[in-house]
């Protein structure tokens, strides 16, 4: 009963400090909002964001096109709208299956230690030892251009960083007396794991995958500005920066408004992300009171 | 300390050898046969007989692990592989490029520092003041934004409209004039980080009581922050350099693509599109070999300048 409330107010205190947070706030509703655009993008967009029509291409902001027109006549307020599918889809598929991957890895890490723990960390280790752009760059270029190719390529560059939060939370959370008291019980290595663990060493994974959103959207994006995401005329944002360089003088449109999207979309899980890792740090919480 | 060095560089053998073995690795996720996707141009399919010559002629008809062997001895005799398309060593081009990148990342590293450490300190000096929260709303808008835009719309205000710089390209060996507009790009994304870094490590320092006990003495707040505080504040900034230099060869892949400036980001990005399979090996291998001595250097300077490891890891020793 007792740690009942105790757990209880420890979410409380959670909630009241996220609360206090506005810019956290606002990140979570800017968030949300795109999130919105995104399921609701056929309903929102004035135009078809494929079609062509070369008789009003590279039109500046019109009543007709809010945001213009591309080189190929196509309403660029559609295709960002459109795009804010393929960014967060990519940002939610892409951490999901890292951290996935990576909780997985540390939990044998952590626990079972050893030569398979030794094996992991220096694998780890060397996957940090490239810069992650260039690894994976690297492997989406080797296996041709492709969003899906994109997205193994920066899961492999990504997942190292969950592995090292779990490994580390559990190695911390494994010398509790209740794990201990679980094993003396005759609790298996799984049922330990998941009921004793796991939920006590998740709170990090949490604020890390949160985190951790902005630079995989950057990655996507930036791939995608190099080529090698999403094959046109699919919309995507880095690959219409792209397309819209060529056309820098005649239509100064096409390489600010894609910006600007990945830029709130990057802004806003940055926001959020700080505040959830300061509502979940006890010591950035003190040092906050402190002053 | 000599033995502490020695520890650190038998400590990377094992990574090393797994970094090679990635990067090797690389050539075996192309989908299907090598030779086979290397030699099918636009007009079809190869001819089956040149695809067996190319196979005999790079090795790949041997079995895996002589391939790889074989090619990590290249490496370690400094042959890193030849091109598939000029059949030249890959470090040819490799070299040059890397000094390319290596004038954009200290260019953009020096105006990176130039930026954060007094604007770091005077943020944490005027805890929320006005130019503390502008700031660091400036920071979290550099975070954000991403290279290539802020490349881009670089260019179009000072390249296009003003005229004030070139569009792109390297010039005479990479001029001042050329460098200029990509080592702000990178320079300044990169001073957005290590701005909020020198912030809260200057924040937490003047907390100690030893900087109470230098101001009790009577000294000048100038001597306290520039001298007792700084010197103990730049120590993160110092740690992290290491990281930040990973950051900027990272950063070097858009914005050399967008600036025309030949280093090995744009390498990198190239010899993709050509499908130069021992270019791109040679190039990420390069990098992580570079990448791995940074930080080497980045952990001994940094023994140097924080006493406290020292001993930490003497009093280990014994």
């Amino acid at each position: 009963m007792k740690q009942k409330q105790k757990q209880n107010s420890e979410l409380a205190d959670f909630v009241s400090q996220f609360r206090e947070n506005r810019t956290a706030l606002v990140g979570a509703a800017v968030i949300l909002l795109l999130v919105l655009v995104a399921i609701f993008a056929p309903q929102l967009a004035p135009h078809n964001p494929i079609k062509a029509s070369l008789g009003d291409r590279l039109s500046a902001p019109s009543e007709k096109y809010p945001l213009g027109t591309d080189h190929l006549g196509r309403c660029v307020l559609s295709r960002l709208l459109y795009g804010a599918r393929i960014s967060l889809a990519v940002g939610v598929v892409v951490v999901g299956v890292a951290a996935a991957v990576g909780v997985a890895l540390g939990i044998i890490s952590g626990f079972y230690g050893g030569v398979l723990d030794e094996i992991i960390m220096r694998l780890v280790d060397a996957m940090l030892a490239f810069p992650s752009i260039f690894l994976a760059l690297a492997i989406a270029g080797t296996l041709g251009p492709g969003l899906g190719n994109v997205m193994i390529a920066i899961i492999v560059v990504e997942w190292t960083r969950y592995a090292r939060v779990m490994r580390g939370s559990i190695l911390s959370v494994k010398e509790n007396y209740y794990v201990e008291a679980a094993r003396a019980l005759g609790a298996s290595d799984f049922y330990v794991v998941t009921r004793h663990i796991l939920p006590n060493a998740i709170a990090p994974i949490i604020v890390v995958a949160t985190l951790g959103m902005a630079p995989v959207i950057l990655a996507a994006t930036s791939l995608s500005f190099l080529g090698l995401g999403v094959q046109p005329p699919t919309p995507e944002w880095g690959m219409m920066l792209n397309d819209g360089r060529l056309f820098m003088r005649r239509a100064p449109h096409l390489t600010t408004f894609p910006g600007v999207a990945i830029m709130i979309t990057i802004l806003a899980f940055n926001l959020l992300g700080d505040g959830l890792r300061d509502a979940l740090d006890p010591r950035a919480r003190t040092e906050k009171e402190l002053r | 300390m000599l033995n502490y060095i020695l520890k650190r560089i038998i400590l990377l053998a094992p990574i090393l050898l797994l970094v090679s073995l990635i990067t090797f690795s690389i050539l075996y996720i192309i989908p299907g046969d090598p030779a086979e996707t290397i030699l099918t141009g636009p007009g079809g399919a190869a001819d089956p007989k040149a695809v067996e010559e190319f196979r005999v002629k790079m090795g790949l008809d041997r079995p895996l692990h002589i391939q790889y062997l074989k090619w990590l001895n290249n490496v370690l005799h400094g042959n890193f592989g030849y091109s598939y398309m000029t059949e030249q060593p890959v470090l040819d081009p490799i070299l040059p490029a890397f000094r390319a990148t290596l004038k954009l990342a200290v260019a953009s590293m020096i105006l990176s520092l130039l930026i954060s450490i007094p604007v770091g300190i005077i943020s944490a000096i005027k805890q929320y003041s006005l130019i503390d929260n502008l700031s660091m709303t400036g920071a979290l808008l550099g975070v954000s934004m991403p290279n290539f835009w802020q490349g881009l719309l670089l260019i179009l205000l000072f390249a296009v409209y003003l005229g004030w710089f070139p569009v792109a390209g390297y010039g005479e060996n990479g001029d001042f004039e050329h460098l200029v507009l990509p080592a702000i790009t990178l320079g300044t994304s990169s001073a957005a980080i290590t701005t909020r870094l020198m912030r809260s490590s200057m924040l937490e320092t003047i907390r100690q009581d030893y900087i109470q006990a230098a101001r009790a003495k009577g000294l000048s707040e100038r001597v306290v922050i520039g001298k007792h505080a700084l010197k103990n504040a730049l120590i993160p900034v110092v740690t992290v350099a290491g990281l930040n230099f990973g950051y900027l060869l990272d950063g070097s892949v858009v914005v050399e693509t967008i600036f025309a400036w030949p280093g090995i980001g744009k390498l990198m990005v190239g010899s993709i599109y050509m499908r130069d399979y021992p270019m791109i090996q040679g190039c990420i291998l390069f990098v992580a070999l570079v990448y791995v001595a940074v930080n080497l250097v980045v952990d001994i300077l940094y023994t140097f300048l924080d006493p406290r490891i020292r001993y930490e890891t003497k009093a280990k020793a014994k």
